[in-house]
């Protein structure tokens, strides 16, 4: 079916600004991904997926200015023993990174896969995001496979000692990065992937993820603190028998997020769940957009979204739990809620279930609230000063998707910075 | 202690008032007990007393130790040295029971200029009491309230007040919802902060829970009114022939 004239003129002008990178080996993909997006154009005001969050600045020639935040503090997981890569404004920085040795994984820049004859990568590349168009069409992940200019290949075939973390900084006011990175863990291998930071003024992420069977990947992402940044992430996971997959995603700024997370169970016995805390003040947009599809026995799926929003703030929740026939004993949870601090802010939410299997145990629930008087009275009556309360109770809110997170360090450094942001606020 | 003078009390939402004029005077190391009918006001005079919204006071005035309650935030009533023990203490999942107490300690001294407890203070402390009222260590760690049991959730209530160290308890029918062996738990727990010139108001509908924790005053409340005072012995003449008499007596 042909595009509507507007939607057609839109994608050619963006993509008239674009240059696919000189790709050798992913040029194919690359090609292919390009086909993808003119056939699908990019995401309009119209399209349904896209009905709670305005594409229009992701989708523009240029990226709209964004100032770059300063506050003069270290990195996110600074305090942690890990495998630094820096990527600045989107270019990878071998100053600012580690050598990329560590035992039990290998690491490439994406344009390095090519002349070492990486097969996983090679074949790997624009896979998981071609197999995510279906059902639900992500124009802006086929934008990212067919022209990002930089990213890695993460092959694990071990348990590495120390995470790798992917540190995004933020360089110019105008900067407009697209970065791919790929993922392979090997059989009953595991890894913490660390992301953290705004990336550039507006980011445009794609990561693929393939979990072989019994193999373990634990994901910890904070967006970064720059207010005006945008961004459009996309993680495309595919799991083995026996896997697990663990994300959580903090995001305390940003004028535009759109998260996308799609993950594909496929082999019998996984264990994926997919979590999100955000705080949002003022002019912030963030959408958390979560397709999970069981293809395989006695899986478990849990997402769990959280986020509190004040000063006329906006949260959105798309998720979906989809049981295709055959996929027996699944168990599949989700839960989106948020705290409204005040009457302007608003959370939009769309919780869906589709199931054909008959033998499955799936709930989901969704909530908006406000701040619990009764808990809050209860609180201030044993001596806790209201705005402490009000701290506590919020932090409360957001602690069962905080608790996602295995590692009991990794889950105080993000409590922490959800403490800062509570205490800015006072 | 506590001095209650001509307290009339209505509903901020409707037109109704609840409290017709309560005087009432707890001194310094006593207990006093508050009995009563349903609906006669007895929890509304311990939510006005802590500060809970909802609620306006038209006249009159309570004053702890001099100071006027009335002009408080619940916060600084709490710091003043009043404790409430609530009817229906409320479940607040994700905060831990520890920490909650800990901040609430804490948040006191500072309020009152004392030095903070440290971490490992509080802990001994916090173990030593919490074990006389057979409280463990797992449910020190659980979020406060969630999943305890009826008189869990009064035993834990005690183990705030023994925290805090209240100068003045208000304890609104703590006996509610408590089996035979937990009411002499929580009562041993109360009898225990009993002294120092600690004071107690005790609020229930029975007399059963006054064997346990023997007061030194008895009040009858009823329509928003203390209408009989007395020793502990009017206590058993509600037990033996309930309200009705009293109330006729005083009509």
């Amino acid at each position: 079916m042909a595009l509507p004239q507007a939607k057609q003129t839109a994608t050619e002008e963006r993509l008239a600004a674009l240059t696919m990178p000189d790709a050798g080996c992913t040029r194919k993909a690359r090609e292919a991904a390009l086909a993808r997006v003119r056939e699908m154009g990019l995401p309009g005001r119209r399209d349904e997926y896209w009905k709670y969050t305005r594409p229009d600045t992701l989708v523009s020639t240029a990226a709209p200015e964004a100032a770059v935040f300063n506050a003069d503090e270290p990195s996110m997981f600074h305090e942690f023993d890990r495998l630094k890569i820096v990527f600045i404004d989107g270019v990878f920085s071998p100053e600012e990174s580690d050598d990329l040795e560590l035992e039990g994984v290998t690491i490439d820049r994406l344009e390095d896969i090519c002349c070492k004859d990486i097969h996983w990568a090679k074949e790997l590349y624009g896979v998981l995001e071609a197999n995510g168009q279906d059902p639900v069409q992500r124009p802006l992940a086929a934008l990212n496979t067919a022209f990002a200019s930089d990213g890695v290949a993460i092959h694990v075939t071990g348990k590495p000692t120390k995470p790798i973390s992917l540190n995004y900084r933020h360089a110019s006011e105008t900067s407009d990065a697209i970065l791919h990175h790929i993922v392979r863990v090997e059989t009953d291998a595991e890894v913490t992937i660390l992301e953290s930071g705004p990336a550039a003024s507006r980011f445009n992420k794609c990561m693929e993820i393939d979990i072989a069977d019994g193999g373990t990947l634990h994901h910890v992402r904070a967006q970064g603190r720059d207010h005006q940044r945008r961004a459009a992430t996309h993680m495309f996971t595919r799991m083995g028998q026996e896997s697990v997959y663990k994300s959580f995603t903090l995001t305390v700024n940003g004028v535009l997020t759109r998260n996308e997370q799609v993950v594909e169970l496929t082999g019998d016995d996984a264990v994926a769940h997919v979590a999100g805390a955000c705080v949002g003040d003022g002019d912030f947009h963030h959408d958390d957009t979560v397709f999970i599809t069981h293809d395989a026995v006695n899986c478990e799926s849990r997402q769990v979204f959280k986020k509190v929003l004040r000063n006329g703030a906006t949260g959105v929740f798309q998720g979906k739990i989809l049981v295709k026939e055959g996929a027996q004993k699944t168990d599949g949870y989700q839960i989106s809620q948020s705290l409204l601090l005040d009457d302007d802010s608003q959370f939009l939410a769309k919780p869906e279930l589709e199931i054909y299997a008959d033998d499955v145990a799936c709930s989901h629930g969704s909530t908006s609230g406000a701040i619990d008087e009764t808990a809050l009275f209860y609180l201030r009556s044993r001596g806790v000063p209201t705005d402490d309360a009000t701290d506590m109770l919020t932090l409360a809110f957001l602690a069962e998707a905080v608790e996602e997170i295995e590692d009991d360090g990794l889950a105080d450094v993000i409590v922490s910075r959800l403490q800062d942001w509570l205490a800015r606020r006072r | 202690m506590l001095e209650i003078k001509d307290l009339h009390v209505r509903l901020e939402e409707e037109e109704k008032e609840i409290l017709k004029g309560v005087d009432l005077t707890v001194e310094a190391g006593k207990v006093h007990a508050i009995m009563g009918p349903n609906g006669s006001g007895k929890s509304t005079l311990s939510y006005v007393l802590s500060g809970r919204d909802g609620y306006e006071v038209t006249e009159g005035s309570a004053q702890l130790e001099g100071e006027d309650l009335l002009d408080l935030e619940p916060e600084e009533r709490a710091a003043a040295g009043l404790f409430l023990a609530f009817q229906y203490p409320v479940e607040i999942p994700g905060v831990g029971n520890m920490t909650f107490l800990r901040t609430a300690v804490n948040a006191q001294r500072k309020a009152r200029g004392e030095e903070e407890l440290s971490a490992a203070e509080f802990l001994k402390i916090i173990r030593e009491r919490a074990k006389a009222l057979k409280i463990d260590a797992e449910m020190l760690k659980r979020p406060v309230n969630v999943g305890f049991s009826g008189g869990e959730k009064k035993r834990n209530e005690i183990l705030q007040m023994a925290m805090l160290e209240p100068k003045m308890c208000i304890l609104d029918e703590t006996d509610s919802g408590l089996d035979v062996d937990a009411m002499k738990l929580v009562a041993e727990g109360v009898n225990a902060l009993r002294g120092e010139g600690r004071s107690f108001l005790v609020i229930t509908h029975y007399q059963r829970l006054l064997d346990h924790i023997k007061p030194d005053v008895v009040h009858i409340m009823a329509d928003g009114r203390i209408v009989k005072s007395g020793g502990p012995e009017l206590a058993l003449e509600v037990e033996n022939n309930g309200y009705a008499d009293i109330l006729a007596e005083v009509d």
